[in-house]
């Protein structure tokens, strides 16, 4: 099911679902497991009345963490060979994401054929939340 | 700052696979995994992040016997000076990899990073904003680079409006 640059085409999209309605406990168990615990993700207290936000908020790496599973589900295991974003908004508990790769540009890159997808992840709102590239090895 | 030993393991690619809500097979299950492209569990594109679980004097990890600023009977355990708008010690900006190879179960990598440019921009919604970056190189046991990371944190001014 790898992508094959003879079918692909400018401009096409896939996308998925990243979350629906996240929830704290997420941002509980990806503290855990990628050892961030700032307290800004899962303390509420320390977040409203230090820090001076409405509640905890997602960490950006979770966000991105998620649009990558998009891009490993589109581009295929392994194959990614760059991916890169800027977190343009804050990522609330109770949000729902929705993430997108259009494909920009097809090359040939030291003898490999590479996608370059243009990656956005956006709110229930429409905000834009995750905004970045990835290129990955396709089947010729 | 620098990690000297980050050994890749199945249980930690599993546990981070869920947090980030990825089913993928190739994150769990080792005979599925043989099966597949890579022949091998890997792990997810970001993982190399939680690096931080082996770096020794990580700050937004609470050490054992250490104050630590987030709530307990108070609102924090500790004051901090100079973090600005946010009080975590700043914001993430931008991240950014290069994947030179897909670590598996069984690499023992180790991490240098070095201090990239910093530049300040004013912002509406947060005051003056100082960007900071940092280049982090992964290699494998056999000193291969397998990951170049470039990572931006920003510092705020005050809270980001929202």
């Amino acid at each position: 099911m790898a992508l094959s640059a003879g079918n692909l085409n400018i401009g096409d999209t896939y996308e998925e679902c990243l979350v629906e309605d996240l929830k704290r406990t997420q941002l509980v168990q990806y503290s855990g497991a990628s050892g961030d615990y700032n307290p800004l993700h899962t303390d509420e207290i320390f977040t409203t009345q230090v820090a001076g936000y409405p509640s905890v908020f997602a960490h950006g790496m979770l966000s991105m963490g998620m649009t990558g599973r998009m891009l490993t589900n589109y581009v295929g295991d392994g194959r990614l060979k760059t991916f890169g974003v800027r977190f343009t908004n804050q990522v609330w508990p109770g949000d729902t994401l929705h993430s997108t790769a259009t494909v920009e540009e097809v090359a040939v890159e030291d003898g490999d054929s590479v996608v370059k997808l243009k990656v956005e992840t956006t709110n229930q709102d429409g905000k834009m939340v995750v905004s970045g590239y990835a290129s990955a090895r396709v089947d010729p | 700052m620098a990690i000297d030993r980050f050994p890749v393991e199945a249980s930690h690619i599993m546990m981070f696979a869920r947090s980030v809500a990825d089913a993928n097979p190739i994150y769990y299950d080792e005979e599925y995994a043989a099966g597949t492209e890579p022949g091998k569990m890997i792990a997810p594109p970001t993982f190399a992040q939680s690096s931080a679980q082996f770096d020794p004097d990580y700050f937004l990890r609470p050490k054992i016997g250490e104050p630590w600023f987030g709530s307990g009977k108070e609102a924090t355990g500790i004051k901090r000076d100079g973090s600005g708008g946010g009080g975590g010690g700043g914001l993430h900006a931008e991240q950014h990899f290069e994947y030179h190879r897909h670590i598996s179960p069984g690499d023992v990598l180790t991490a240098t990073v070095k201090p990239g440019k910093t530049w300040e921009r004013e912002s509406k919604r947060a005051g003056k904003l100082t960007f900071s970056e940092t280049v982090t190189e992964y290699r494998d046991q056999n000193g291969e680079l397998v990951i170049t990371a470039r990572g931006v944190g920003v510092r705020t001014e005050r809270p980001v409006d929202q």
